[in-house]
């Protein structure tokens, strides 16, 4: 079981004039898969992000800890994964010049058997020397999963996680959360039904309360 | 440090792949000097005026290449992309290195077109030019990093650059002008110290500034 805990505490957001939201304070102990939902602009994308250390809240903030250590905002990024649609990598290189771009600039040694696995999994592993240009929506959502994966974050944040893949990829998708939530925190950022009933704990953002699914 | 050298590494691959600096700098210096060799024509100008245009053309020259560093992975929306997989400072550094080392060709490219072109241009103390060039570059370089940082989040990136170099670079340019007609007249490095310890305080302060600042730039 994972000892990470994520806490927020009074997170307000305000993009110029209108509020997103105000004073959210939740707590996310480890093994369950949350999930965050709430109409379109109420602040999903934003949570996530804030979340994973991309934007600054307005005020309050997003404590991150392991093993009952809070980890400094400078090393929040070896902790976590990201996926969402607005996530691009980078065209000009293959799937796998990506990620080892990635593991390297993250300081990690590439563990080739689990880039062949996570490649597998997701069904890229023989495009995996294509140029990223080359691929479909649905192929780059796939390999943004292998970049997430990688480095074996203890907190997994999927913002709209099957936007653009088909059956199959959503199949393999729900398999790997599956999989993750034995080792890290999933959070959900999502308005699918079928994203949904994979979270044990729904957080409304437009009602601001918590909803137990379980 | 490694981590740094791995997003310059990553930037110089895409560099190379895409095009992005590297023909934008070519193209600019080529017309630049060509514009100023039919604006002379057969007249004769004094060295000081070639020493003067020289930086000219690296400060526009800068203006159009080194600007690229954040505004391209802006424009092809992966700055996202690094904010998860590298801390600000490490970011900062390796845009920095690479800057640096476009900088450093771009420079010596124009400087060494300016020694075949212009005849007039003729240093007589070449370490103090060496000097000069170094200490300049550098400002340049980073200089150029931060204010590329800044103008990527805006929406008017194009005029933005301009007008936000002009105030920044100046000084720097200023003083290397200074120390170019220094080295024209074959002055020693000993009577330019005080010119030289303003170039050093200038790439320290906006070096120390620029990581300072790069932190709240780059988190929205």
């Amino acid at each position: 079981m994972s000892s990470y805990l994520l806490k927020l505490e009074s997170v307000t957001k305000v993009f110029g004039r209108r509020l997103v939201f105000e004073n959210l304070s939740l707590d996310f102990p480890p093994g369950k898969v949350y999930g965050i939902s709430g109409p379109n602009g109420s602040g999903k994308s934003t949570l996530s992000k804030i979340i994973a250390g991309i934007i600054a809240p307005t005020s309050g903030r997003a404590l991150h800890s392991a093993g009952g250590k809070i980890i400094p905002a400078e090393k929040l990024h070896n902790h976590i994964g990201f996926v969402s649609p607005y996530l691009t990598l980078y065209d000009e290189f293959t799937a796998l010049e990506n990620i080892e771009h990635f593991s390297r600039i993250r300081g990690i040694v590439s563990d080739n058997e689990r880039r062949g696995n996570l490649l597998n999994d997701l069904g890229i592993y023989s495009r995996r020397n294509d140029y990223v240009k080359a691929y479909s929506s649905g192929m780059k959502q796939r390999l943004k999963y292998v970049f997430a994966l990688i480095h074996r974050p203890e907190l997994i944040l999927l913002d709209e996680p099957t936007s653009n893949l088909d059956s199959s990829g959503k199949d393999a998708v729900y398999k790997l959360i599956e999989n993750e939530i034995k080792k890290s925190v999933v959070i959900i950022a999502s308005n699918e039904d079928a994203d949904l009933a994979r979270c044990g704990e729904v957080i409304y953002l437009e009602e601001f309360k918590l909803k137990q699914n379980k | 440090m490694m981590k740094a050298f791995y997003i310059f590494k990553k930037d110089w691959e895409s560099e190379l792949r895409t095009r992005y600096a590297v023909n934008a700098l070519a193209m600019f210096i080529l017309v630049t000097i060509s514009v100023i060799l039919f604006s002379i024509g057969q007249e004769e100008i004094s060295p000081y005026l070639a020493g003067g245009l020289l930086w000219v053309v690296i400060f526009f020259s800068a203006m159009s290449g080194l600007a690229r560093a954040f505004v391209s992975e802006e424009e092809r929306g992966t700055t996202m992309t690094l904010h998860l997989i590298a801390s600000p400072t490490v970011v900062f550094s390796g845009k920095l290195i690479f800057n640096l080392l476009l900088v450093f060709l771009m420079n010596t490219v124009i400087s060494v077109l300016f020694s075949i072109l212009f005849s007039v241009f003729v240093i007589k103390n070449i370490p103090l030019f060496i000097i000069a060039f170094i200490l300049g570059n550098i400002g340049i370089a980073v200089s150029s990093t931060i204010i590329s940082a800044i103008i990527s989040k805006a929406n008017t990136k194009g005029t933005l650059y301009p007008v936000l170099s002009f105030p920044i670079l100046l000084p720097l340019i200023l003083i290397l002008l200074e120390l170019t007609k220094y080295s024209i007249d074959g002055n020693s490095i000993g009577s330019s110290y005080v010119e030289i310890g303003v170039l050093i305080s200038y790439d320290v302060i906006m070096t120390s500034a620029s990581y300072l600042f790069f932190d709240f730039i780059w988190k929205e």
